[in-house]
């Protein structure tokens, strides 16, 4: 399919063997250290998980940790409800992942890497420990002292947070931690860790291979580069496609919508609901709102009861349950909708819970509980009476 | 030694005999087994030495852990948003009642246990079902429950 | 923690702490207190509850002050107007999953919930009662333990406890999101798992979640029961913990007091478990030397080293994870078991009381006792040997139920016989304690002399490192123990599980080679014991250990052998140290449990 506006670009899935990664690793590898991280800091790379950290910051913080022991960890537990590039990413260009890794891990001085791969992914498994398989032994023969490995998760959202990625790892529930310590300074097996996105990971590959100016040419000032966006729900053209940062969401509603888009969300369940009259105005990227690459569209037959519902279930499901905001706050704010619905309490309920996903918002442990806010108040705010009515 | 115990020393000795190993020794169960019973969690918890309250805990945290007795097949329907908006009801509905069991039950020959899933990174192409480890995207209610019957067929 | 300071303001007023403080701690230099739930200072740090969060300026997120290190030129408000209201949601959503039922509540009027919402003036319930729609889970078929998942918080305290602590893990954290909840393995009745009934849990669980198995209505049915003759004894710890529940600072000697209110409450016979902790250390010591002589004269193989069994939670641990161990235990009954053995054979006879028509009551700071007091093996008197066991903290509101203005009380002294004890029996409420009671009368036994430390106090063996060792020469010894001549007797002292688990590792592993081991099952001994008046804290339990020492200094005997009720019943009664009699009533045996 041909966007009428935006612009498709075609970097991530452009094909790539193994050997031309390996390649682009020893070209790579033939500058210091310090000069590849100042290399990823100056592409201006942020984070494809959806935080959007600056990848190179992570980076230094990370290698001035005097350890013998640091990790790089591949977060591949893509769960985020409406994201699946990851799954398309590790199923086609799997070689480029680890090639981003290899960088790292000498760039901060790791000498082993990790992908933690979700359990629903688990049919990846044995085409990617081929990969890796081939990969770790061109490796060896090239003299690079790094190996990479594969964990699986089982099942579990809140995976996707780093330090609950960091206790599943560990064989425990996975419960982030309090922070600080970040993970460059104790992170996996308490030692220095650089977590990265599986995505965030193919762009340090793609940016080693084409030169820090062309990767900054794309995009915007705040949000360089291209991103990969898993569009779903009502569109004629699901699918995976790679954007430049930076457009406004209506440019994207002109080419993905079905011509009858109410509302899009972005980011996921934890992102932002943007109803149409806020399309105009609103900017994909860290200047606008930040999103790990899920657009799910709604056309006006959708209840945005129903969509609120399924989310916030979704939350009661997936919150580790450790603190009191995330796992007693999500419980509130489903039976509070329910309750608002079914006439029991009054519309002005929804006020009080608004307040409460406020309060969920800067007092949760972790990202899951302080996001619930996001689809919570920019659904109540824009659609309220599909909530009482 | 029963068979429980030969997999488990076996998973114990491939992956490690320490907590880091939890994980892939449950799963190699889990993969084996389709769940954890109360022996094989106390099995695991004598070989790295934790006390059987912290397996069952950690194991109950993980929905692909289950630790309530399986069909010999599960099967896994998203009910996340968008396979919600593609229709994922009406497998559920087709699912069944031909399998004549409820959501969250096991068949009477423990072939099936028929389960809801959150997202399973299909949502371009849902509803989706999940089998074991294997996808089927884009499924119908007449595809779903030709799959079952295949895997009836095959898993006597 | 380093040394270098750091510089920080907390409600505009300026602060100087050392790098690696909390914001927590450093509020409270100031005297600003911040409120904490999931929070305790014998527990690593949880940050879940949130209940502590503060405002740091310049930051998106609130901060867990209880969980957050400060740093230079950090500005904390601790009661800015995001972080009331912050707070106020937390305890409104803690009290929506909580039953709040607080007048039918055994812990109403000391739950730390209970407290926050009355803080906070929290009024009508804002939010949707969540406890309704959740299966009530109420397991009471321990006999020391009372577990209410309805009144649960999930703070963890008792997870982290079980673990950190004690090394048990009897309770864990299952499951995820709104199912969430602490639980034993598979759900199983606690009476069923690993479970050491040494009731810490307890004494860290903010509300009634986790309680003692009460048996107050039984007791008090005992006392108005004109046909019985109701006799109780009360532990060493004890008396220096009660006073804490009726209005004493921790660290306050209420022995007296508490003599005369259990006379006011009505018990028939007030008598004191210190009188058996004496005859323990005359069992035990003898047992002890024994060993060593079929050991060193006569070649045995004789397990060794030897290890106290005052303490029924490291009875029970032992039983669950060092059933190879078994036969190190010394076969002494605890000084409760002794007692209740003893009270319904040689006190009833004694007094002319027919043992049907006794009840045998105990004071214990302990609910481990309240299990022990029912093991089918205690009922060497032909009856069950000890009835009730009652906690310091059920005693204190017997106290107050019985409407006894405590304070005011004028002292007065226990019954005899069995009423009366040495400082050597009062500081087995300390760790440390029956090591250093038995080496106070073993060695003067062998050698003839008091033991060779100022004032009998053996320092070594005292105070809260979790793992103490001392060596004690043994020189110009008596002739008939002239096989010890020249012998350097090793001791070791564990108290908390975990300690145990590591001290037992080593003995299993054969990389430790002691004589005799004292292990407790609470940290701090008996005088952190499950049963003891809640809140416990390093400090509070340094104040009762110094309140221990000072009672012992301060009698008369401090020696065991010197205790002349103890005398007396050898001579009237028992015959000698494990002699036929003690073999009958005074020792046992153990069973191996299950681990999983």
């Amino acid at each position: 399919m041909e966007n009428k506006i935006l612009k498709k670009v075609d970097y991530i899935f452009q094909e790539t063997s193994v050997s031309e990664v390996i390649d682009i690793i020893i070209k790579t590898l033939a500058k210091s250290p310090d000069d590849i991280i100042l290399d990823v800091i100056d592409s201006g790379l942020k984070g494809r998980g959806g935080a959007g950290f600056p990848t190179g910051l992570k980076w230094k913080f990370t290698k001035n940790e005097d350890n013998p022991v640091k990790y790089v960890i591949c977060n591949a537990d893509e769960g985020e409800p409406g994201t699946f590039k990851d799954r398309e990413i590790l199923e086609t260009v799997a070689c480029k992942v680890l090639g981003g890794m290899t960088i790292c891990g000498y760039s901060i001085g790791a000498k082993e890497g990790y992908i933690y791969l979700r359990g629903e992914y688990n049919y990846l498994l044995p085409q990617l420990n081929k990969v890796i398989d081939e990969f770790n032994k061109q490796l060896k023969s090239k003299g690079i002292d790094f190996v990479i490995f594969i964990k699986s998760g089982s099942g579990a959202y809140i995976c996707g947070e780093e330090s609950a990625l960091f206790e599943s790892m560990e064989g425990k529930r996975g419960e982030p931690r309090n922070k600080p310590p970040y993970p460059a300074v104790s992170g996996y097996n308490s030692k220095p860790t650089v977590i990265n996105n599986v995505e965030t990971l193919v762009y340090v590959t793609m940016i080693c291979k084409m030169g820090v100016e062309r990767f900054k040419a794309l995009g915007t000032k705040d949000s360089r580069g291209s991103k990969v966006f898993s569009v779903s729900g009502d569109t004629p053209t699901p699918g995976i496609f790679e954007l430049e940062l930076g457009m406004p969401l209506a440019d994207f509603v002109e080419d993905f919508g079905d011509g009858d888009t109410k509302a899009v969300q972005v980011g996921g369940a934890s992102g932002h609901c943007v109803p149409r009259k806020q399309l105009k105005d609103t900017i994909i990227g860290f200047e606008g709102i930040p999103t790990g690459g899920s657009m799910m569209i709604f056309n006006s037959s959708r209840s945005m009861y129903n969509v609120l519902h399924d989310y916030l279930e979704f939350f009661n499901e997936e919150s580790c349950g450790q603190c009191t905001p995330c796992r007693v706050g999500c419980q509130q704010l489903l039976k509070g909708i329910e309750s608002v619905k079914k006439g029991e309490r009054k519309p002005l309920y929804l006020d009080e819970l608004k307040k409460l996903a406020s309060t969920m918002k800067i007092a949760a442990k972790c990202g899951l509980g302080q996001s619930v806010a996001n689809p919570f108040n920019s659904i109540v705010d824009n659609f309220r009476e599909e909530i009482i009515y | 030694m029963s068979n429980i115990e030969t997999l488990v020393k076996d998973l114990v000795e491939k992956h490690g005999k320490s907590r880091n190993s939890l994980m892939p020794v449950l799963q190699g169960i889990v993969k084996e087994e389709r769940f954890l019973s109360e022996e094989s969690m106390i099995m695991v918890a004598k070989e790295l030495d934790l006390s059987a309250a912290e397996v069952y805990g950690t194991a109950s945290f993980y929905t692909f852990l289950d630790t309530e007795p399986r069909g010999k097949n599960i099967v896994r329907i998203c009910k996340t948003i968008s396979c919600h908006m593609k229709g994922k009801d009406e497998i559920i509905e087709a699912l069944e009642s031909s399998m004549k069991i409820k959501v969250g039950e096991t068949s009477h020959d423990k072939k099936f246990t028929l389960l809801t899933a959150n997202c399973l990174g299909w949502c371009h192409k849902g509803p989706v079902m999940l089998v074991n480890d294997v996808v089927f995207p884009e499924i119908t209610p007449q595809k779903a429950i030709e799959v079952i019957q295949d895997y009836a067929k095959n898993s006597k | 923690m380093s040394e270098y300071l750091v510089n920080l303001k907390v409600n505009n007023i300026a602060v100087s702490v050392k790098e690696g403080t909390t914001i927590l701690d450093a509020s409270k230099k100031l005297n600003f207190n911040i409120p904490t739930l999931c929070n305790h200072p014998d527990l690593s740090v949880a940050g879940n509850c949130r209940v502590c969060v503060v405002e740091v300026k310049g930051a998106r997120l609130l901060a867990a002050s209880c969980a957050t290190p400060v740093s230079e030129g950090m500005e904390v408000f601790t009661n800015s107007e995001k972080v009331r209201t912050a707070r106020k949601h937390v305890i409104e959503l803690l009290l929506s999953e909580h039953n709040a039922d607080c007048t039918k509540c055994f812990k109403n009027g000391h739950c730390e919930l209970q407290d926050l919402a009355s803080e906070y003036r929290v009024g009508d319930h804002v939010f949707i009662d969540l406890v309704k729609s959740k299966d009530k889970i109420l397991d009471i078929s321990s006999p020391s333990i009372s577990k209410d998942d309805s009144k649960c918080i999930r703070c963890q305290r008792c997870v982290r406890t079980c673990e950190e602590l004690q090394s048990v893990s009897a309770l864990a954290v299952v499951k995820k999101g709104d199912h969430q909840r602490i639980s034993t393995f598979m759900n199983k009745p606690l009476d069923e798992v690993v479970c050491t009934n040494c009731g810490q849990c307890i004494n860290r669980c903010p509300t009634g979640s986790l309680t003692e198995r009460t048996y107050l209505d039984e007791v008090w049915n005992a006392i108005n029961d004109p046909s019985k003759h109701v006799v109780v004894q009360t532990a060493p710890a004890v008396r220096i913990g009660l006073g804490e529940d009726l209005g004493y600072e921790p660290g306050e000697r209420v022995t007296g007091k508490m003599v005369a209110a259990l006379r006011h409450i009505g018990f028939d016979s007030v008598l004191d478990t210190d009188f058996t902790a004496d005859l323990t250390i005359m069992e035990e010591g003898t047992e002890l030397l024994t060993r060593l002589k079929r050991a060193l004269v006569d070649g045995e193989k004789v397990a060794l080293p030897m290890m106290t069994s005052c303490s029924p939670g490291w009875i029970k641990f032992q039983e669950h994870m060092f059933p190879d161990l078994l036969d190190n235990l010394s076969t002494c009954k605890s000084p409760q078991q002794m007692f209740g053995a003893l009270v319904k054979t040689y006190y009833a006879k004694k007094k002319g009381i027919d043992p049907k028509n006794m009840v045998s009551v105990s004071i214990m700071p302990c609910t481990a006792k309240k299990f022990e007091c029912g093991r089918p093996e205690m009922r060497d008197s032909g009856y069950q040997d000890v009835d009730y066991v009652l906690t310091t903290r059920e005693l204190a509101m017997m106290v107050k139920q019985a409407g006894i203005d405590f304070m005011k009380l004028d002292d007065e002294k226990y019954d005899s016989i069995m009423g009366n004890s040495t400082g050597a029996a009062v500081i087995f409420g300390a760790t440390g304690g029956v090591m250093e009671a038995a080496l106070r009368t073993a060695y003067e036994i062998v050698t003839g002399r008091e033991v060779p430390f100022t004032n009998l106090k053996i320092m070594p063996v005292r105070g809260f490192e979790g793992i103490k060792e001392a060596k004690v020469m043994i020189k110009d010894v008596k002739p008939e123990w002239a096989f010890l001549e020249g012998a350097e007797l090793s001791v070791a002292i564990a108290h908390g599980l975990h300690n145990a688990n590591e001290l037992m590792k080593a003995v299993r592993a054969g990389t430790a080679s002691y004589h005799f081991i004292e292990v407790m099952g609470c940290p701090g001994g008996c005088l952190g014991g499950g049963g003891q008046p809640i809140p416990t804290s390093p400090e509070i339990r340094q104040k009762r250990a110094t309140a221990i020492y000072a009672e012992d200094e301060g009698l008369p005997l401090r020696k065991s052998h010197e205790n002349p009720e103890v005398a007396q019943i050898y001579k009237d009664f028992l015959g000698e140290p494990l002699g036929h009699k003690s073999h009958d009533l005074l020792h046992t045996h153990y069973k191996e449990r299950k681990r999983y």
